[in-house]
């Protein structure tokens, strides 16, 4: 039947273009990574004598050290590790008060809904839409007026407040969709208002606390505007003083330790993502499109 | 147990009224049942019952005491729902409980009512499964148990049939007739299907945009409906309403019915009265068991007429066989002995029991009495 | 004796206000660093003031003089420029990439992992990376010479007009998986029987696509439009890493700009005044979606 073997030798060939093609660009999202890590344990000689994609000769641990421990970012020679700590005691608070906060929200705003509380759900949502610049000039003046300028806890702040738009709405689109009947049933069992939140919606929350708590270790981690407006010198997150350090013009270049203060800055998100991408992924969906 | 009164409840969300004045009373140990299709108002009056949403205007009293603004867990009611509404987290035997241990029942006693109520709806051996685990069927039995377990003074039901197949259905509908002549307490229940209404109900609250339209016992609401909302839902197949203009024949009010092929016959119409007179239009509703297959000796019964006419559709349901044909331009349906069953195309005789037709008003659908 | 209820009880009414209560404390956060900031804002975007907030009203003054800027026409241009490449580029990969691994892919897991692990990134990683790939001495260029093109030349981010295209390359190196995932979900939850009824009706794969599964994907294009649409006009750290807006201001965004003018040149009236247009331009598109969005749920 030469009809059936010519459409199955089309078939193949379009196997094999959408197979080419879907491997092409793993390739492409997949070279700058490649590019980092073999960038960052070369010597500079290698560097300029060497192309991009060249192996490394002389594998080498030493710009990891120096972007770690002693490379100069700013007027400091002690590499971006302080700056890593001030990330970290940034997004721990600042992740648990807003997820804490948001999981109330949702939960008062799907399941004990007042006159009302469709409008501030409204506000809020277009709340999680502003450019933040709109609110930069402000939030500069009233965190110095509060005597936190500059400091860790002034970032935890804002991003707890920014960040609350975004977990009510994760927590009041997830808790919509319990059935209200449970509610009820424990109401008429003599359940009150925190009970039935701590025995009842608590214990079914698991995965929108998944992916609440990984946007938001994700987006304060990497957020950039707030830190480099917010923070100066040994208070900067570490995201701005990558960028200190990369668009330094002071000293020669070290290509490798730039490239290993990235991957340094990038491990704690890459990490949540290859171990939990599910919930990262749901997220984002969620976040967007839900809107 | 306690009696519950309704007494001229209202309920609106917002500009839209959902409920407009009912009135129901039910003595203490009764089986209420509120029934009416999809939008009537019926699970808006549960829940006011139960205390879920607030009562706009009215007053709802259980026993001698005013319930308007007590929260649901001082009422003293347990509810059993639709898709049962079992907590997902907690295992079967911590189901039963928590309503008890949130009302400080001493721990004992819980046990001692797990116990109990684990056997009279045979679910000893479900006891530490989770909800997920459980079958249709055992979840529903978990949700009655949960509210048995509570002791209430009424029990709440909305549609906690609807999710389960047919056949269980059946089943569980005979196990809450029984689990009521049991423990006797007061059931509010609430359902879209006439026939449970029919079969559990001690007294049956027939509810239509908002509004009771018939509050009466089964055999009551079967025998003599208010209108020609409450014919048409209650009873399957449901009553056959035939347009009729009435005449007078041999000094006799009588409603004249014509079959497709242009035979004519009369139905004897009670008594004049002003509704029921020459050359009104009217409509008569008669049950589909009150036409059935002519049997021998039939034609000196006095109150049974003979019709003769065509049969358009056939359909055996076992029991019975139902036998379609038209009658005043009017599609309706008999009800005859499998026995006697024609074929579609057949003419066959009829018996139709002349006692039984009811009069309505077309405009209003009111029940016109004789 | 008939205890009378008619009266709530104390308990029920805390009862009863407790969810308001709870959300209070957000709600008034809400109203005041989010609407009333935005208020301020506008307020100080309609003074004169400089390094400190005056309260001098000016009206539209800073507005007038913020369009009268040849910096800000760039910044413009280039969001325009950007905007529309980067939302073209990542629709159009994310469509392909999608649809080729709904074709029963044997390692799509994989596959999946690795086109959507540079969202977990800052844009500020993205912007060191490929400002090193970019580099015009020893990045691509060296590498695509040492290959044997010996006078290829890729000197964009140097180079003023061309500054603004390095931008797009990062942006839709790191978005585009994410436009993938909307699609991919978008096919997953298509229906089946449509696509076998369309096959008994005797259409080819190639014609389903075109005709039956895109256009039933309308609602994600929609969806992924309006958020690149806003990672757009919100681009800040990608341009301030990989060109700092230069060469010159050549690759300047709206939001770069305002952050040179509030934060660093001083002008923090005319800074705000550029808050205020960014704010309009994402309200725009915002606004008429959100509110169709919730017509539409209150409607299903």
């Amino acid at each position: 039947m030469p009809d059936a073997i010519r459409r199955s030798r089309s078939e193949t060939a379009g196997r094999i273009l959408i197979y080419g093609t879907l491997v092409l660009f793993a390739v492409y999202f997949l070279v700058p990574l490649f590019v980092m890590v073999i960038t960052s344990v070369k010597n500079m000689d290698e560097i300029r004598t060497g192309t991009l994609i060249a192996l490394p000769q002389q594998p080498t641990l030493e710009p990891w050290l120096k972007a770690w421990g002693y490379a100069t970012i700013g007027v400091t020679n002690e590499g971006i590790r302080g700056f890593f700590w001030n990330s970290i005691r940034m997004v721990i608070p600042a992740v648990l008060f807003s997820t804490l906060i948001g999981a109330v929200n949702g939960y008062v705003l799907s399941k004990w809904r007042f006159r009302g509380s469709d409008t501030f759900f409204a506000m809020l949502l277009l709340g999680c839409f502003i450019p933040f610049q709109v609110v930069l000039l402000p939030m500069a003046r009233t965190l110095g007026f509060l005597g936190l300028s500059e400091s860790i806890w002034g970032l935890v702040l804002v991003h707890t407040v920014y960040g609350l738009a975004f977990t009510t709405l994760f927590f009041r689109n997830y808790y919509v969709a319990v059935p209200s009947e449970l509610v009820n049933a424990a109401r008429i069992d003599g359940a009150g208002f925190f009970r039935i939140f701590w025995k009842i919606m608590l214990p079914v929350s698991t995965p929108i606390f998944m992916v609440t708590i990984i946007w938001q270790t994700t987006q304060i981690w990497n957020d950039f505007l707030f830190g480099v407006c917010f923070s100066t010198g040994e208070t900067q997150p570490v995201t701005v003083a990558l960028n200190n350090l990369v668009n330094t013009s002071s000293s020669v270049k070290e290509y490798n330790v730039d490239m290993a203060a990235a991957i340094i800055a990038a491990l704690p998100t890459l990490f949540v993502y290859f171990v939990a991408g599910k919930y990262f992924v749901r997220g984002l969906t969620a976040g967007a499109v839900k809107g | 147990m306690a009696s519950l009164v309704i007494d001229n409840v209202t309920k609106a969300f917002g500009r839209v009224q959902v409920l407009k004045g009912i009135d129901i009373a039910v003595d203490a140990g009764e089986f209420l049942v509120l029934v009416g299709p999809s939008g009537c108002g019926k699970s808006t009056l549960l829940n006011l019952i139960a205390g879920l949403e607030s009562i706009t205007t009215g007053e709802i009293r259980m026993g001698d005491r005013v319930v308007n603004n007590i929260p649901p867990k001082d009422r003293d009611i347990a509810m059993v729902f639709q898709s049962y509404a079992l907590y997902p987290n907690m295992n079967v035997r911590r189901n039963l409980s928590f309503g008890l241990e949130t009302r400080k029942v001493p721990r004992a006693e819980i046990e001692n009512r797990i116990q109990r109520v684990a056997e009279i709806l045979q679910i000893e051996n479900l006891l530490e499964r989770k909800p997920s685990q459980l079958s249709g069927g055992q979840r529903q039995r978990v949700a009655m148990g949960r509210a048995i377990a509570r002791e209430p003074l009424i029990f709440l039901f909305d549609e906690p049939l609807s999710n389960l197949d047919a056949k269980l259905r059946v089943e569980m509908r005979t196990e809450i007739k029984k689990l009521h002549q049991r423990l006797g307490t007061t059931i509010v229940y609430v359902t879209h299907d006439q026939i449970e209404a029919m079969t559990l109900a001690d007294r049956i609250a027939i509810m239509k945009d908002g509004i009771v339209q018939q509050f009466d016992t089964p055999d009551g609401v079967y025998a003599n409906p208010a209108n020609l909302f409450v014919a048409g839902f209650i009873g399957s197949p449901a009553m056959n309403f035939i347009p009729v203009s009435l005449s007078r024949e041999n000094g006799h009010l009588v409603a004249p019915l014509v079959t497709a092929d242009g035979r004519r016959f009369t139905v004897p119409v009670p008594a004049d009265t002003g509704a029921l007179a020459p050359e009104r239009e009217i409509i008569m509703g008669i049950r589909p068991e009150n036409i059935t297959d002519f049997q021998e000796g039939m034609q000196s019964w006095a109150h049974i007429a003979a019709l003769e006419c065509g049969v358009n559709v056939v359909e055996p349901t076992g029991p019975d066989t139902l036998v379609y044909t038209e009658v005043n331009q009017t599609q309706i349906v008999c009800r005859l002995c499998p026995d006697a069953a024609p074929k579609a195309g057949d003419t066959i005789r009829l018996a139709f029991d002349t006692t039984k037709p009811l009069f309505f008003e077309p405009g209003t659908g009111n029940r016109i009495e004789g | 004796m008939p205890t009378d209820a008619r009266q709530p009880g104390l308990a029920s009414l805390l009862e009863a206000a407790l969810p308001k209560v709870v959300v209070a404390p957000s709600f008034a956060a809400m109203l005041v660093f989010i609407y009333g900031f935005i208020l301020w804002t506008l307020y100080i975007s309609m003074t004169k003031s400089t390094f400190l907030p005056t309260y001098d009203f000016v009206g539209l003054a800073q507005y007038i003089k913020l369009w009268r800027i040849e910096r800000w026409w760039v910044a413009c241009r280039n969001l325009l420029v950007y905007g529309g490449l980067f939302i073209f580029f990542c629709t159009v990969l994310g469509l392909m990439l999608a649809i080729f691994l709904d074709q029963k892919i044997r390692i799509e897991g994989a596959l999946r992992t690795i086109y959507l692990y540079p969202l977990a990134l800052s844009f500020v990683v993205t912007g060191t990376a490929w400002k090193w790939l970019l580099n015009p001495g020893l990045g691509i260029e060296r590498l695509v010479r040492e290959m044997g093109w010996s006078s290829f030349t890729f000197d964009w981010l140097v180079t003023s007009e061309m500054s603004i295209y390095c931008v797009v390359i990062a942006a839709v190196w790191q978005s585009t998986g994410f436009v993938m995932a909307m699609f991919l979900a978008g096919l997953r939850g298509i229906d089946d029987a449509i696509i076998k009824a369309a096959q008994v009706d005797g259409a080819g794969l190639t014609r389903i696509y075109w005709k039956i599964i895109i256009p039933s994907l309308r609602p994600v294009f929609f969806s992924a439009f309006i958020i690149l649409t806003h990672i757009a006009i919100k681009s800040f750290d990608l341009v301030v890493v990989l060109t700092r807006g230069g060469p010159g201001y050549s690759s300047d965004l709206p939001a770069t700009f305002m952050y040179a003018y509030a934060f660093t040149r001083g002008r923090l009236a005319m800074g705000a005044a550029s808050a205020m247009m960014m704010f309009a331009m994402v309200m725009a598109i915002i606004v008429p979606y959100l509110y169709s969005e919730l017509r539409r749920k209150r409607d299903a």
